[in-house]
């Protein structure tokens, strides 16, 4: 294996939003590394600080956000030059100009939200085009049709007159994902991009993604629920809870040794299409509130194999080995045995063997 | 087949939804669609992107005005325009749960005002506290809390925003609720919440879901019935069982086969059987509804039909 190019690297990240109820601390420094041509998935319990984290990358604040601490550190190449940034410390402008858009793309999880739902689909694809590289009008025209039929949009040439309001929520999506392709980044972040795409067209969306990895080696942040996609795309998991990251590892050490009690439960709420049980497993309990704050481990309310230390103390990451760590209690040298669940052990054993 | 015997509780003959995009470009989003959908039962409507399942969802709670056919719900024949009894008794027995939740959530209104908007146009409670209370025991229901009530849309994570508009729809007790992709931007586990927490309101108030998805495992799960559909037209419906042991229309195959398996040794070689319209000669305005058996039909010619069916046979025996 070659070695592998930083393309991001996120240090001790830690982000608060002011609200009436008070202060809502949602990224509890958060550690990221991501090398370039490969695909890191994010995955995690709704509200655990996916969206805000990659966001935060992205130099997208809302107005009641502070970035507390931490670092963002970019590495591109500009012409032949390796360039090293701390995203944290641009201003919006420096962003906006050099940045978001032409370096960093990234899809949003509410595509309306990134729309402008006054100017058609086409001249919003052409847009980024015209303003990052001077592309002249045919030409970025040409290539947004090509976008679009790659992006699997049928009749493109009449839809690029359409408005968002005239397209379906997938369609929707789709162009948003053109919109990001169009002006080549060296990193991609998608949020929950294929989550309103029936499996046929999302499959073809992620086989255009890799594709295009294959050719330009972009990397690749994925933040998606859907554990298939995962296993379809992703080299690496970091999975996320209460804002900090808990598990990181390849797909197979995530899929296959998990190790984080969390993880256990996320794996284990797969439906399947053999589950034939009245009710799908769910981690009992709810995440904690985040206005609070967080007392040892915040997983450890919701643990049926938390231990006394776990209500006092936040664990550590512990390193399993050179790819793989967890921040589980339950890893350290003195910590009882325990063994994942029955179920799920079972149900990875079947999995290894070939099955679903 | 108890079933059978109870009215549906929606029935939709026939429907098209057609819209002019310029003069030379129609959309046909939905052509001649017919579908019943009984008291206390989910059914499932799943197809690809742009296939009219928004659109169907959209003209059954008379978002659009259908250009054809019939809608009939609560024994009310609601297609043309609408009496106000029938507009009240609309908007508040039918919910929808929308797709996209930031477009159908405003921005300026805090989250207790637009959970409690069904309430307060239909006068649902006798007083501030009564309102206050039932937004937060909603609230909690959909697994939010009552500290969340005064925060705006854009202050949540998407699959948050996804709950209010689920709180939104239940806290109105409906007989029938349109969930389009309600669920699919929540990740599994509070997928599976959420999924439960539906059925224990069905159990409890005998309520109906027009189930919109694409997720065809959480299809399977929830719904009762299923009905496919493809380029506007209804392909293939039947029970749960009927579609997922027996498929008969080539799309439904093909739909089938796409599922993405949980398991990375399988998923990276996986691959799905493909279904062209365009080169299967199949036309679907020439075909018709054909019995399958049970309440399992599927749209063909009568030569389709044979060769479908006749498929199957071989493959068993
Ligand atoms: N502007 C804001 N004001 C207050 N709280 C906010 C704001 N934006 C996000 N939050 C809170 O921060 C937390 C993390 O949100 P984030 O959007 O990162 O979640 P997520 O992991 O992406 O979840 P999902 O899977 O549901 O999209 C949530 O509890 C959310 O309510
Ligand atoms: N207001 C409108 N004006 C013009 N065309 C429309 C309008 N609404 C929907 N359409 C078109 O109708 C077709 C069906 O759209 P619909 O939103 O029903 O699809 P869908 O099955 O819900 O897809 P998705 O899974 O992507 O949400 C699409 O071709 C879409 O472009
Ligand atoms: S540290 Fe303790 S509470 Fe946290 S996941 Fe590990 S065992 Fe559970
Ligand atoms: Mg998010
Ligand atoms: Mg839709």
């Amino acid at each position: 294996m070659n070695e592998r190019k930083h393309v991001l690297k996120i240090r001790g990240l830690d982000v608060s939003f002011k609200t009436s109820a008070g202060m809502v601390h949602a990224v509890r420094g958060v550690d990221l590394d991501l090398f370039e041509g490969e695909t890191l998935a994010i995955v995690g319990e709704s509200g655990s600080g996916k969206s805000v984290t990659v966001k935060t990358v992205m130099g997208i604040r809302a107005s009641n956000e502070t970035v507390n601490a931490g670092s963002v550190e970019f590495t591109y190449h500009d012409g032949e030059k390796e360039v090293t940034e701390d995203l944290v410390k641009l201003s919006g402008k420096e962003m906006r100009k050099r940045i978001k858009g032409k370096r960093i793309a990234m899809v949003f999880q509410d595509p309306m939200t990134s729309l402008d739902p006054t100017m058609t689909i086409g001249k919003q694809i052409m847009e980024g085009m015209r303003y990052h590289y001077k592309t002249p009008k045919a030409e970025a025209f040409q290539r947004a049709v090509e976008l679009l039929k790659e992006v699997g949009i049928e009749d493109a040439e009449k839809r690029m007159k359409n408005y968002p309001h005239q397209l379906s929520g997938g369609m929707r999506q789709r162009v948003v994902i053109a919109i990001a392709l169009a002006c080549k980044p060296q990193l991609l972040i998608c949020d929950e991009p294929t989550t309103a795409l029936d499996v046929t067209v999302q499959a073809k969306i992620l086989e255009l993604i890799q594709d295009i990895q294959k050719r330009t080696g972009i990397a690749v942040i994925y933040i998606t629920h859907d554990l298939g996609v995962v296993a379809k795309i992703a080299d690496y998991v970091n999975v996320m809870y209460a804002g900090k990251i808990v598990e990181s590892g390849t797909v197979d050490d995530i899929f296959y040794e998990p190790r984080h009690p969390y993880t256990w439960g996320l794996l284990s709420s797969m439906p399947d299409l053999d589950t034939t049980d009245e009710k799908l497993y769910t981690i009992p309990g709810s995440p904690p509130n985040l206005l609070h704050p967080v007392k040892g481990d915040a997983f450890a309310p919701r643990n049926e194999y938390a231990m006394a230390i776990d209500f006092e103390e936040e664990p550590p990451m512990f390193t399993i080995n050179s790819h793989h760590k967890a921040a589980t209690w339950l890893l350290h040298p003195q910590a009882p045995k325990v063994e994942m669940p029955e179920q799920l052990k079972k149900r990875i054993d079947a999995m290894m063997k070939g099955g679903r | 087949m108890e079933a059978a015997e109870k009215q549906p509780l929606l029935k939709v003959e026939h429907l098209k939804q057609y819209f002019k995009v310029s003069k030379t470009f129609t959309v046909k989003a939905v052509d001649d669609i017919s579908f019943d959908i009984f008291p206390g039962e989910t059914y499932g409507l799943v197809g690809e992107s742009g296939s009219g399942k928004s659109t169907t969802g959209r003209s059954v709670i008379r978002l659009y005005d259908p250009t054809d056919g019939t809608i009939t719900f609560n024994g009310e024949n609601i297609t043309g325009k609408l009496s106000a009894a029938q507009e009240k008794m609309l908007r508040t027995k039918m919910q929808m749960i929308f797709q996209d939740p930031m477009a159908s959530l405003n921005p300026r209104e805090k989250v207790i005002d637009i959970i409690a908007q069904g309430l307060d146009v239909h006068h649902l409670y006798k007083n501030q506290a009564e309102r206050r209370d039932k937004v937060y025991r909603m609230l909690e229901r959909v697994g939010l809390s009552h500290e969340h009530a005064n925060r705006y849309p854009h202050q949540f994570s998407g699959g948050q925003r996804q709950r209010i508009g689920i709180a939104r729809a239940l806290i109105m007790n409906p007989d029938l609720v349109i969930a389009d992709e309600a669920i699919s931007a929540l990740d599994v586990s509070i997928q599976a919440q959420v999924v439960n927490l539906m059925k224990d309101i069905q159990k409890e108030t005998g309520c109906a879901y027009l189930f919109i998805a694409h997720d065809l495992s959480m299809v399977k799960y929830i719904s009762d019935r299923i009905g496919v559909l493809h380029l506007g037209h209804l392909v293939e419906t039947g029970t749960k069982d009927e579609i997922f042991e027996n498929p008969v229309h080539p799309y439904t195959k093909s739909l089938l086969s796409a599922i993405p398996h949980t398991n990375p040794r399988v998923e990276k070689h996986r691959k799905a059987l493909v279904y062209d319209y365009a080169k299967s000669g199949i036309h679907y305005e020439n075909g018709t509804r054909h019995l399958v058996d049970g309440t399992h039909y599927v749209l063909a010619t009568d030569e389709e039909f044979a060769t479908w069916t006749a498929q199957k046979g071989a493959l068993e025996s």
